[in-house]
């Protein structure tokens, strides 16, 4: 049986920082990922907003690692590769009421350690942000923006480019403890393991449960989104924020320019009861629109070239004010379970800093070494659209697949697409290649570069056709081919 | 950088681009270079291997490769050179172009140039249908090319969504492959597709055909397995309790074409919101000088035959441009509008007197109807129709007298029912 010292369960945000961090030291670390590729669930449906830290009561953990997950964001997606913009963003007040709600989440936020926050009259956000009406609002310099999903691949490529083993579309389905080791067993087999972290997302409660009685529930909320169209990127530079709704636990719908140049408007907030229900509504679509014409009334209504939905891991219901703060421990009963629980907003932003946490943790457990071949740097990644004429011409004369463009609407070339299938993870969905180089992002959505993508597939990877997917182990594209006869079992 | 000095460049090697190109051969352009971004000429006729193509033109019915081939061999008989497997990644609205393919970017300075890039399909989420995100949904466009040109099936029980002819057509071709089509579903009250698809592929095969019907959501974890269809009121909103659920792997798109005008838009070229494409003059030449648009970027058609003779007139007047022959200059312009019953017309432009015509569709399908061309109060042309419906093009030649063209007034198009 395989045996590694720490198992990873989850490939989101949060394994895969874990899973970097660790890739620092000598260890044997294997991440167990039950979608196709990392990223699969939360990480990539969210606002990819780099959080300041005021909405986070004062001395929670959640303030405390958002905001040293903020400050740490830059140097990390340096190393990466993976672009931030720091757009900053604003909270706005549509009547004397909610100024006054500005001034306590300064207050708020000042005594979180966040720097800059200042209140502008209406003239003054006028001035910077032309098409929002408000009263007020509250400007947040320290707030930015990233890619999720870039980030998360980013992390798990660099990673696994340092020794850590990913295995995809491998799900944990049990967990024993027996003389200090975990056996864990997946779909893909029996894996022996010195530590468990359970980075398992909205799932974290069912890897619990594993082992031993949870202490707490999940309760999944789900956040809906709307993609605009790039040519709408004139709407807004900095986010748009409304006054959080009271004992919600979550911050508003609001509207965030993405590091790509579209538009989100979201997320929505629902209780669910399924976790993994990651549906869009047309009654969330409809509401999304309203909310967002609310603060910026110039936001169109036919713009829309993509929904989508993600499911916060809530440790508090809607009865109990929705609100609870992250738990990174580890487990009394179980010794050597870590356990990251309640991971919902600001997640993302605090991941680096939940990483160092776990590891501080891990260090108490196995020796941790550092090793002298850990590369922190990740070789850069191309894209053709951002490239200089000059650039582009001479990657073109190197490899010539650089001048042939597959998707039109996002410029990305038949190369990029074929670095995205090379990846060290070996993730080879169509999704792993929209999100690794954007081939199908844009407004047609896929419906010119898919069959280039597929093409791609069959030809220079030897898929078989019955063989490609969307996005997870049995969402395939094809039944065969045509006028073939295939036996059905 | 290579550079290229062009007569014409035409963007978009599909049949209205190899007719543009061909035309303007024809008239005289010694320079004519054709720009396409696949690998292969005449856009989606490869693909359209059913006939039904070049009746009205040569009595014959064709099927696309077939009337493509034509096209095709035209071009290379008159020398113009074709670039495949190039991207048009800017143009200018001094008429340069930068393109881009293997052997590395080109910058084209054009004379004149034609835009045809035709146009892309509608969405799941440009009609904003809800649901789980399965694998399993493609637009019929797409469907189509896998089945056809690279020879793959793309699923076993289906149901697709609109009535547009590339719906209809893919209708029958999945159900030739074995494939079972449970229903075709429109929201509008009667078929946007031509009524020889109607009839030759559901009809003769047995297809329901659901109006007054649209997909309310979409489930499926990992691949499309059931859909909701909801019948809708006059105000097209769906009617709460009329919800079926259709079990099915597939669904297919065919909820409409968008003119492909990004290019258009980064040349300043003004676009039509009601066409979606370009607003041009009487010569096809758009807000840019020297700038022509024809095919399905300009606003989308329903056959090719008309199409092919639009892109004919646009490759000539992108010759005549350049020798200055034919034009004579006008101050005045004068728009077209779409009046009562009528969705829009082109061209929206006139800058002459004399001679031109009119190609326009209506908003609903009405009949007897009347169509009448007015300019201020006075009436230039008042005529019978036995019908009109938006799937069919209705084409129509005006005279402007002099008197009319110089009093500015707009001219109004209408349909009256
Ligand atoms: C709508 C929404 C908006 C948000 N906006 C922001 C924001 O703007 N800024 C911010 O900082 N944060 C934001 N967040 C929070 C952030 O997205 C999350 O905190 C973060 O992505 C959580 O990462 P994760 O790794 O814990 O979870 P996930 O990304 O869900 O990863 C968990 C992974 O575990 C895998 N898994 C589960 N069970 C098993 C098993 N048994 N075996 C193997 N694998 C398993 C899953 O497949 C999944 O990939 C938002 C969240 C949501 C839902």
């Amino acid at each position: 049986m395989k045996k590694f010292q720490v198992a990873i369960i989850g490939g989101g945000v949060i394994g895969s920082s874990i899973a970097r961090e660790l890739s620092r030291y000598d260890v044997s670390v294997v991440v167990f990922e039950s979608g196709s590729d990392v990223a699969s669930q939360a990480s990539k449906a969210n606002s990819g907003v780099i959080h300041s830290g005021i909405n986070s009561p004062p001395y929670s953990l959640k303030a405390r690692l958002c905001v040293e997950g903020n400050r740490m964001f830059q140097s990390l997606a340096g190393e990466l590769g993976v672009p931030v913009k720091w757009v900053g963003k604003f909270v706005v007040a549509g009547n004397e009421d909610e100024i006054a709600e500005l001034e306590h989440l300064k207050r708020v936020g000042e005594s979180n350690g966040v720097p800059g926050l200042e209140i502008l009259d209406e003239a003054g956000v006028k001035k910077k942000e032309k098409n929002i009406s408000c009263r007020g609002a509250l400007w947040v310099p320290t707030a930015g923006i990233t890619s999720p999903y870039q980030l998360t691949i980013a992390l798990a490529e660099n990673a696994a480019e340092n020794n850590v083993k990913f295995l995809l579309e491998t799900k944990v389905i049990g967990l024993k403890k027996q003389a200090q080791k975990f056996f864990v067993n997946t779909t893909k087999g029996g894996f022996l393991a010195d530590v468990v972290v359970n980075a398992a997302g909205v799932f974290c409660r069912d890897i619990v449960a594993m082992l031993e009685e949870p202490d707490f529930n999940v309760y999944p909320c789900r956040g809906e989104y709307l993609v605009l169209d790039k040519s709408y990127s004139w709407l807004v530079r900095s986010m748009v924020y409304p006054v959080p709704p009271k004992h919600t636990g979550v911050l508003g719908i609001h509207i965030t320019p993405t590091i790509e140049g579209n538009i989100l408007l979201g997320p929505s907030a629902e209780f669910i009861n399924e976790d993994e229900d990651t549906r869009t509504t047309r009654e969330a679509m409809i509401s999304l629109l309203k909310h967002a014409k609310e603060m910026v009334p110039v936001v169109p209504d036919n713009a829309v070239i993509n929904a989508y939905s993600g499911i916060r891991s809530k440790l508090a219901s809607a009865e109990n004010g929705g609100w609870a703060d992250f738990r990174i421990e580890e487990s009394r009963n179980t010794p050597g379970l870590i356990n990251i629980l309640g991971i919902e907003s600001p997640g993302l932003t605090a991941a680096p800093a939940i990483a160092k946490e776990a590891i501080g943790i891990i260090a108490g457990l196995i020796v941790l070494k550092e090793k002298g071949s850990f590369k922190s740097n990740r070789a850069r990644v191309n894209r053709f659209s951002g490239l200089l004429e000059t650039e582009r011409a001479k990657m073109i004369e190197k490899d010539s697949k650089w001048g042939r463009v597959v998707c039109r609407c996002e410029q990305v070339t038949e190369r990029e697409v074929t670095d995205a299938l090379s990846n060290p993870l070996g993730a080879r969905t169509l999704s792993s290649v929209k999100y690794r180089c954007r081939a199908g992002m844009g407004r047609c959505q896929g419906g010119f570069c898919t069959p280039h993508i597929v093409r791609i597939m069959k030809d220079n990877f030897g898929m078989d056709v019955i063989d490609i997917k969307l996005k997870s182990p049995n969402s395939t594209l094809f039944t065969g081919r045509v006028r073939e006869v295939r036996e059905h079992g | 950088m290579v550079e290229h000095l062009v007569d014409v460049a035409v963007i978009g090697g599909g049949p209205a681009g190899l007719a543009a190109a061909v035309s303007a051969g024809e008239h005289g352009a010694e320079q004519v270079v054709v720009i396409e971004r696949n690998s292969w000429l005449g856009g989606i006729l490869p693909q359209c291997i059913h006939d039904g193509f070049g009746v009205e033109e040569t009595g014959k019915s064709l099927t696309g490769p077939e009337y493509a081939e034509q096209y095709i061999n035209m071009a290379l008989q008159k020398n113009i050179q074709i670039m495949l497997e190039t991207m048009v990644i800017e143009l200018r609205e001094n008429r340069e172009i930068v393109a881009v393919n293997s052997n590395g970017l080109h910058n084209i300075k054009a004379k004149s140039v034609v835009l045809a890039m035709g146009c892309r399909e509608r969405t799941r989420w440009g009609a904003m249908i809800p649901g789980t995100r399965p694998s399993g949904i493609y637009t019929a466009g797409v469907a189509q090319t896998f089945i056809n040109l690279q020879n793959i099936m793309v699923g076993r029980k289906v149901v697709i969504v609109g009535s547009g002819d590339v719906g209809l057509i893919m209708a029958r071709r999945l159900k030739l492959e074995g494939a079972e089509v449970v229903a075709v579903v429109e929201i509008l009250p009667y078929p946007s597709g031509l009524l020889r698809n109607v009839v030759q592929c559901l009809e003769d095969y047995d297809i329901p055909l659901l109006l007054n019907h649209t997909v309310t959501n979409i489930e499926g974890k990992e691949r499309v397995e059931e859909v909701t269809i909801s019948q809708v009121d006059g105000n097209m909103k769906p009617i709460l309790g009329t919800e079926k659920q259709i079990k099915c792997d597939t669904l297919l798109l065919s909820l409409g074409l968008i003119p492909e005008n990004e290019l258009s838009r980064m040349a300043m070229v003004e676009i039509d919101d009601r066409t979606g494409g370009p607003s041009v003059n009487q010569e096809l030449e758009t807000s840019v000088p020297g700038i022509f648009a024809c095919g399905n970027c300009l606003h989308v058609h329903d056959t090719v035959d008309m199409l092919s003779v639009e892109a004919k007139k646009a490759g000539k007047s992108a010759v005549e441009c350049i020798t200055n022959t034919g034009r004579k200059q006008y101050e005045t312009v004068i728009h077209v509008v779409p009046g009562e019953g009528v969705r829009y017309v082109v061209p929206q432009r006139i800058n002459r007197p004399g001679k031109v015509e009119l190609m326009l569709r209506a908003k609903k399908p009405m009949e007897p109807v009347v169509l009448q061309v007015t300019a201020g109060k006075r009436i230039i042309l008042t005529k019978k129709l036995r019908c009109a419906t938006p799937s069919s093009m209705i084409k129509i030649g005006i005279v402007i007298p002099p008197r009319v063209f110089a009093s500015r007034a707009a001219l109004e198009v209408r349909l009256i029912g």
